[in-house]
């Protein structure tokens, strides 16, 4: 897991963890798109970042998911913790 | 108990005889088995082989993705219940306040693939594997909850466990939600157990068959009789106060005329089964007697030591070869929490149509001569009232009077 | 003379009424009602770094523990053997509290007797431990049968823990294991006090019971983020309401009653503790976990409990908090007590004993409203242990640190758990019912 964690692998794993909605539209532009507007509540947060953690051997303190609301918060905190 | 009216407005059903009423009646009817040999997993190497499995259901044709993912299999059952009856109750939620409107369910081992699955990653990954849904998922109140906050019911909720008794259990406590203020109850249960650590443990229990033929293998008061066979599934109504109901037009299914519940001694004490007493208490409860019972739905637990005792409490109570009896399980398997919900479905629709479904694959009866117990082919009668008998593994013993809408005057 | 007639009257025609006889308690610390009472009146707490199973891995170490010795509390091998650490804590304390109410065993009329258990994740400790050797520690999906025990089912049905009890008791009226969450402590006694108002039993054995502490539950409260992670600092780990608090800490135990129909209760001469004057449940229907802010339905079940006592919020003496630990939960149930309390919110003495005892779920409504008969019987309030800095979202009087002395007359206990329910639970020092 060298290269750095982007929007389609996020996308990737919000699919499998929670499972999309059909009519919710993961393709597109979501990066500053609220997870709330996206239909994912604070477990399914907890949930992406549960996933994460697992599969990109980092964690996430606290505070970072306190401030979670978009994938773009997702993707700065997964790539500073990656590069820790 | 309590003297409150209270009627049945909606069923729903998802079992395998069929996911929705009608579906699993016309299977009832045509004694069509929904026991099959287990699909969901290779159950080659175990005593277990066979299982009632809800076929062509899929979860995500009545609940969102999303929905699917947070809950277990026993959950999404339950989902789809629920909205059939719903639907057939033609409650709008919006007429009512949210406070007025409960959910009580009944489950019996919780979520057992959910927490399988989550237990295997505990335990090969480490406790960072297990996943945010896990606390969500897998308890024994996951389904009230979820139900709640799916259709806004606000009101006194509630969940019980008491094994396959608890889908009269549920019924039962549904008038107490009923007498604090609600106006309309969503209530039954299921159950989802049929998986690998699910099904070796019911085995565990002694009364399950190892029979590997569907047609053979849970005979209910037959003389073959060998345990039962488990399924997974249930039932959901709608249960309301009668004059709430007549007020707003509601569609009357039957009439909840009677509820009691006891608890069995433990062997060593030597004292008999309290299965009569619940019978006794919920036909007092319904201010009718004996005489008045049109059909007995058995608990039909399919062990010999069982059915004796149950066949000598219906004998006692009713005399002998006095009332049908009969065991459409047999058709499912044991759906546990769900099991005795689908029970009360069936016989609603038994005294709509005035045919009794009969107790499939019984060949060779062994009570007889005490047992008047419906076999082969639906039978024609009218049946305005039904008596429903539930046993719960570990002593706990239930029984509910259902009435027709009809014979609510008489 | 026309008066005392006229009130003759009035109580025959009124439900029967469920007072609590005896009580029992195997809670964090030793087992036993006056140890119970001992702990938590001193303000100690039994929050430690968990011995259960090693939590290195772990988000959170801690959890509140019940120094338990199951032959010496009298349970038998095969007990020992057959019953999740949940059931041994229920039937422990359920001779105890049948022993407290003068009861004998056998002296009860069976039919008339029911019983009513309160637990939310069944018995976890030994099906996860079951789990463990049949699956070769996760490694196996199609688990290997061999190694199935006899008891095996037992362990996976919370209902077994229903039927333990009632056989030790020798119950055959109604019986049930009520499983609501973190609220299915108060909902089975609340259960008991409807049971006793049909008239459907003349005693009722209820109570609950939780043992939660081991891998899976931790777990899901690590990934939840939703456990304390003060794992340098245990004994102070679990701060309700105050300003720094950061979580819950998992707590384990059972405390058992003996609800009886107060008539019988009077004809024998029992000792009565305090009598059940209302109970009411509500479900948020919002979140399985979140709470709304306004704590709307915690209020309503508030409310309805005190109409169906028939008081209104100046008499109630003392509230024990669902005060968990963590930042929504205490926050919302500070909103709740102000909309359903109105002024008197700002004046009653609220306490959380979780601080003391850690959270141990399906089991805590009960072991709280042990806390609330005691505090009733011997008018002392335990406080909130740890309570340092006010935090301006939570303003009230949360009895800090230090047991109070004050005549309690009649106090509410509240509980809140995943899946949305919110319930409460008034109880009361015995009064006539004509005064």
């Amino acid at each position: 897991m060298s290269t750095q964690f982007s929007l389609t692998d996020l996308k990737s794993i919000m699919r499998r963890c929670t499972g999309a909605d059909d009519a919710q539209d993961l393709d597109g532009d979501i990066l500053n798109v609220r997870f709330r507007d996206l239909g994912y509540d604070s477990l399914a947060v907890l949930e992406i970042a549960s996933n994460i953690q697992r599969a990109y051997k980092i964690a996430f303190p606290d505070e970072a998911i306190e401030q979670i609301l978009t994938p773009a918060d997702v993707l700065s905190f997964t790539n500073i913790a990656q590069a820790a | 108990m309590m003297g409150r009216p209270t009627v049945i407005t909606g069923v729903g059903v998802a079992a395998p005889t069929g996911v929705g009423a009608e579906a699993h009646w016309a299977n009832l009817l045509d004694s069509k088995s929904g026991i099959t040999r287990i699909s969901r997993f290779d159950a080659s190497g175990y005593h277990v082989q066979l299982a009632g499995e809800v076929h062509d259901f899929d979860a995500s044709d009545h609940i969102p993705r999303r929905l699917v993912a947070e809950t277990d299999h026993m959950t999404h059952l339950a989902f789809a219940a629920t909205q059939e009856a719903l639907d057939g109750a033609q409650l709008n939620s919006a007429e009512h306040s949210d406070l007025e409107l409960s959910v009580v369910t009944a489950n019996s081992s919780a979520g057992a693939a959910f927490g399988q699955r989550e237990l295997e990653k505990l335990y090969s990954e480490g406790p960072g594997a297990v996943g945010a849904y896990m606390s969500i998922a897998w308890f024994y109140a996951a389904t009230t909850g979820q139900l709640s906050i799916r259709h806004g019911l606000r009101g006194p909720c509630g969940v019980i466990a008491t094994e396959q008794a608890g889908g009269l259990d549920a019924l039962g406590h549904s008038r107490r939600a009923l007498d604090k203020g609600a106006r309309a109850v969503v209530v039954g249960g299921s159950d989802a157990a049929l998986t690998p650590y699910g099904v070796v443990a019911q085995y565990a229990n002694g009364n399950l068959t190892s029979c590997t033929d569907p047609g053979r293998a849970y005979l209910p008061f037959d003389r073959a009789a060998s345990g039962y066979v488990a399924g997974e599934g249930g039932a959901m109504v709608i249960v309301e106060d009668t004059a709430s109901a007549t007020g707003r037009g509601a569609p009357i299914l039957g009439e909840l005329a009677g509820y009691a519940a006891t608890f069995d001694p433990h062997p060593r004490t030597g004292r008999p089964s309290t299965l009569r007493r619940a019978a006794q208490l919920a036909l007092d409860d319904a201010q009718l007697g004996a005489d008045q019972i049109d059909v007995v739905f058995a608990d039909g637990y399919g062990t010999s030591a069982m059915d004796t005792v149950e066949v000598e409490t219906i004998a006692a109570l009713f005399g002998r070869r006095a009332v049908p009896v009969t065991v459409p399980k047999t058709a499912t398997g044991r759906l546990y929490a769900g099991g005795a919900a689908l029970d009360v479905v069936t016989a609603l629709l038994c005294m709509r149509d005035g045919l009794i479904p009969p107790s499939i694959n019984i060949t060779d009866p062994a009570f007889d001569d005490q047992l008047d117990l419906v076999i082969g082919a639906p039978r024609d009668a009218p049946v305005r009232t039904a008596l429903v008998l539930a046993r719960g593994y570990g002593g706990f013993n239930s029984a509910v009077v259902l009435r027709r809408p009809d014979s609510l005057h008489q | 003379m026309k008066v005392h007639f006229l009130r003759w009257v009035a109580e025959i025609m009124a439900a029967p009424r469920a007072v609590i006889t005896g009580i029992g308690v195997v809670a964090p610390g030793q087992p036993g009602r006056e140890q119970f009472w001992e702990l938590i009146s001193n303000g100690r707490t039994a929050t430690r770094t968990i011995s259960l199973f090693d939590p290195a891995e772990f988000r959170s170490h801690l959890g509140a523990e019940c120094i338990f010795d199951a032959e010496r509390e009298g349970l038998s091998h095969q007990q020992i053997r057959r019953m999740d650490r949940a059931g041994q804590f229920a039937v422990v304390a359920t001779r105890e509290a049948l022993a407290d109410s003068g009861l004998q065993i056998g002296s009860v009329i069976p039919e008339r007797t029911a019983v009513s258990i309160g637990n939310a994740i069944g018995n976890s400790i030994l099906m996860e431990q079951e789990y463990r050797v049949l699956s070769d520690n996760g490694s196996r999906w199609l688990v290997d049968e061999r190694y199935a025990v006899p008891h095996l089912y037992s362990a996976v049905v919370s209902s077994s823990i229903a039927t333990e009890v009632a056989w030790d008791v020798g119950a055959e009226g109604p019986t049930s294991l009520i499983t609501t969450g973190c609220c299915s402590g108060i909902d089975s006694v609340g259960y008991a006090f409807d049971l006793i108002r049909e008239g459907a039993a003349d005693i009722v054995v209820t109570g609950a019971t939780e043992a939660p502490i081991y891998p899976i539950t931790a777990a899901c409260f690590d990934t939840l983020r939703a456990s304390s992670t003060r794992n340098d600092t245990p004994a102070s780990a679990c701060r309700p309401f105050d300003r720094d608090r950061d979580g819950l800490v998992l707590g384990e135990g059972s405390a058992m009653f003996v609800l009886e129909e107060f008539g019988h209760a009077r004809a024998r001469g029992a000792r009565i503790y305090a009598e059940v004057i209302g109970y009411s449940a509500r479900a948020n229907g919002y979140h399985m976990t979140g709470l709304r802010t306004d704590g709307r339905e915690m209020a309503q079940a508030i409310t309805a409990a005190m109409d169906q006592a028939q008081i209104n919020p100046d008499q109630i003496d003392y509230v024990n908090a669902h005060g968990s630990g963590t930042r929504q939960n205490d926050r919302h149930e500070t909103a709740a007590y102000k909309s359903s309390l109105g002024g008197r919110a700002y004046e009653v003495p609220i306490s959380s004993i979780k601080s003391m005892v850690g959270h141990s779920l399906g089991g805590i409504g009960s072991i709280e409203i042990a806390a609330c008969a005691l505090a009733i019987q011997r008018d002392v309030v335990p406080p909130t242990a740890n309570y340092e800095t006010p935090d301006p979202e939570c303003d009230l009087d949360y009895v800090p640190v230090t047991a109070r002395e004050l005549k309690v007359n009649t106090v509410l206990s509240v509980g809140s758990g995943f899946g949305g329910f919110q319930s409460a639970i008034l109880l009361s020092a015995l009064k006539d019912r004509a005064a």
